[in-house]
């Protein structure tokens, strides 16, 4: 026995007596009853996604199956699906495939972009640089939303640093002629649907590193090393071992995205051309319109076209990895 | 063309042409260093065509480095190694006809079992019913027929070893690299596994190259064995030749733990002023032997091993001594007097 043993080994109690009272008496009773504290931990999220978050989206569903009366402005109060109908008028069906289009194209260059950065930051980043691609990625999100689109606003305009920065360069030619393309073009970057990318793009980006960041972490290095030693090009290395992997972290980071493009309506509302996107279309017919049952129908769009995409999703195999 | 630097693969390279003068690997000189850290220095080594080799040492010995450069996935930092006379400098890992069984297996989690067995043959480009019909074949081998639908992540422990074995011995290759192969699997299932590694090996007849810390595991398996330590190799020899005459006091205490007499020690015993090794279980109890105080005493199952402390005019020495069946064992305290025959102390060369 060392001098420093405390007290005496027959002296000290093998089991201390149960508490009777007070924080120890609940951790007892939750030690004795696992399946309660689970309970404890899950009633008030439970009870806040039941109510509030399924409970109002039950709500939106509903009113989309209602119609309003455009005589008298009310919400008629009867089952229909005449709401929906009216999604498929070409004004309407514009604004969806508009939307649809954008939330694709912005996924898809938000992908291509992120990919590297989180290739970077899952296999070669340690310590002080792994700190900064965190800091680097996060960083935009620290600052206003409002404050960032108005920012791209002036760098888009055309008195704006771009403009500038081409001319500097003696390459307007190549802005103009890019400015007079079809679809893409317009007056000048912030009103084009171009500015409206590049800025949905730059919001959005964190959202999609961070995911496929975290998927490509957990690839052992080994996995990449056995697929070269089977006689794996680099490049079919990452078409057959690296892609398929990181596929959930992709999907994941498209979800974000293209559902948050499928929704945002102050983006193309300060930077792009005067059309319309969901989120919009969704605000004025809520608002000024007063028109309830359409604004819902029109929310309705993003879940079913989420909700198709990560079907096909599961489909292609991008959750196999997981 | 390039003139300097090294000289470009030969041709006939490509049509696998075997030299069967060459060793199938050998190390010139070489050293792998990351900053300051030598991982490999300065090492020369061949291994032979259809050698069953084994690089043993302790963990950061440079045992994996050596597998990682001869696989191509590290380059050298200095020296030249050739593979079937060939050299391998800066021939990338897909170039070579060499594969590897991964210490975590590293079998791709998102195909099949026979899928990651057939992806070498995938990416050869052979059609899909011919790698099929041969990665099912390979299974069969490795005694697991009807689990290719699986997904490697349902097997167990043995069974991923037999499927990563499997996938890297389906291309055909000329050297097999094993990264500690067996050192996640519990000792039953080692055992066995050492068995089957040891006669695949024999009835395919291609090198094998064998990590391992175990010595046990390289003893018993390996035609020759590699002792690593400090990123160099201390001694290569038949795994006897390595146990019976060690040349340093590293080698024969790594290998099989013997005893090792200090040299002022050894000078009382025969003159030469050098570490010797003297293995537990050459020393027997005998009345006419040397006194020795009995420190402690450890029953192993087959034996009892002694812990002894024997004097001597250069001090004392420690050492563990393996009794017979049939021995009386001391009490602790005890004084026992041990000997041995005179050829079984073996002199060591190096004092490091």
């Amino acid at each position: 026995m060392t001098a420093g043993g405390s007290a005496d080994p027959a002296v000290r109690p093998a089991l201390d007596p149960p508490a009777r009272f007070g924080l120890g008496r609940v951790s007892d009773l939750l030690w004795r009853h696992p399946g309660a504290t689970v309970t404890a931990m899950l009633a008030l999220p439970a009870l806040w996604l039941c109510v509030i978050y399924l409970g109002s989206l039950a709500a939106l569903l509903a009113h989309s199956f209602f119609s309003i009366d455009h005589f008298s402005g009310m919400v008629r109060y009867d089952l229909t699906l005449d709401t929906y109908a009216e999604l498929f008028t070409p004004a309407n069906f514009d604004i969806i495939l508009r939307t649809v289009a954008m939330a694709a194209a912005v996924t898809l260059a938000s992908a291509v972009i992120a990919f590297p950065i989180a290739y970077f930051a899952a296999r070669y980043a340690r310590g002080r640089w792994k700190a900064l691609f965190y800091l680097g990625i996060m960083l935009p999100l620290w600052s206003s939303y409002l404050v960032k689109v108005y920012a791209w606003k002036l760098i888009l305009a055309r008195e704006g640093i771009l403009t500038w920065l081409f001319e500097t360069l003696h390459l307007s030619w190549l802005l103009d002629a890019y400015l007079a393309l079809p679809v893409v073009g317009g007056t000048s970057l912030s009103t084009s649907y171009t500015g409206t990318f590049l800025v949905f793009i730059y919001a959005w980006l964190p959202f999609m590193v961070l995911p496929i960041q975290a998927a490509l972490e957990r690839v052992p290095a080994s996995m990449l090393d056995a697929s070269s030693d089977l006689g794996a090009r680099p490049s079919q290395t990452f078409r057959h071992v690296v892609l398929p992997l990181a596929a959930p972290g992709i999907v994941a980071g498209s979800i974000f995205t293209f559902s948050l493009t499928l929704g945002d309506y102050i983006i193309p509302q300060i930077v792009g051309s005067s059309r319309l996107f969901i989120g919009q279309a969704v605000y004025t017919h809520q608002g000024t319109a007063g028109n309830i049952p359409l604004a819902a129908a029109f929310a309705v769009v993003p879940i079913v076209i989420m909700a198709v995409y990560l079907w096909i999703a599961k489909r292609a195999g991008a959750f196999d990895a997981l | 063309m390039l003139t300097d630097a090294h000289p470009a693969p030969d041709p006939s390279d490509a049509a696998g042409t075997p030299d069967k003068a060459c060793p199938a690997v050998s190390f010139r000189g070489v050293s792998l260093h990351f900053g300051h850290i030598r991982a490999v220095d300065a090492v020369d080594l061949d291994i032979a065509e259809g050698e069953f080799f084994a690089l043993l040492g302790p963990s950061g010995s440079g045992k994996t480095s050596c597998l990682r450069l001869i696989a191509g996935f590290e380059q050298p930092t200095a020296g030249h190694i050739t593979i079937f006379g060939k050299s391998a400098v800066g021939v990338p890992p897909y170039r070579r006809h060499v594969n590897t069984v991964f210490q975590d297996y590293a079998l791709f989690p998102h195909m099949s079992v026979i899928d990651n067995v057939a992806y070498g043959l995938k990416i050869a480009g052979q059609d899909r019913a011919s790698r099929r019909r041969a990665a099912e074949e390979m299974l069969a081998l490795v005694q697991l027929p009807d689990i290719g639908a699986r997904s490697p992540t349902a097997l167990s422990g043995g069974q991923r070893q037999r499927v990563a074995l499997a996938r890297a011995l389906v291309n055909k290759p000329r050297v097999l690299l094993l990264d500690e192969p067996l050192g996640a699997l519990d000792l039953k299932l080692r055992e066995q596994m050492q068995e089957e590694l040891k006669t695949l090996q024999r009835s395919i007849g291609i090198t094998f190259v064998f990590v391992t810390h175990d010595q046990g595991e390289a003893l018993s398996m390996a035609d020759r064995v590699a002792i690593f330590h400090d990123g160099r190799i201390r001694q290569v020899g038949p795994p006897e030749e390595i146990y019976r005459r060690p040349r340093s006091p590293f080698v024969a205490d790594f290998v099989g733990s013997s005893n090792v007499l200090p040299p002022e020690f050894v000078r009382q015993l025969t003159g030469r002023t050098r570490p010797a090794s003297l293995r537990p279980e050459v020393i027997r109890l005998a009345p006419e032997g040397q006194a020795a105080t009995v420190l402690d005493h450890s029953f192993l199952g087959a034996a009892t091993r002694l812990a002894v402390a024997m004097a001597s005019a250069a001090g004392s020495a420690r050492m563990h001594v393996l009794l017979r069946p049939g021995d009386a064992v001391p009490e602790v305290g005890d004084t026992v007097r041990l000997a041995w025959e005179p050829d079984d102390l073996h002199v060591m060369e190096f004092e490091e």
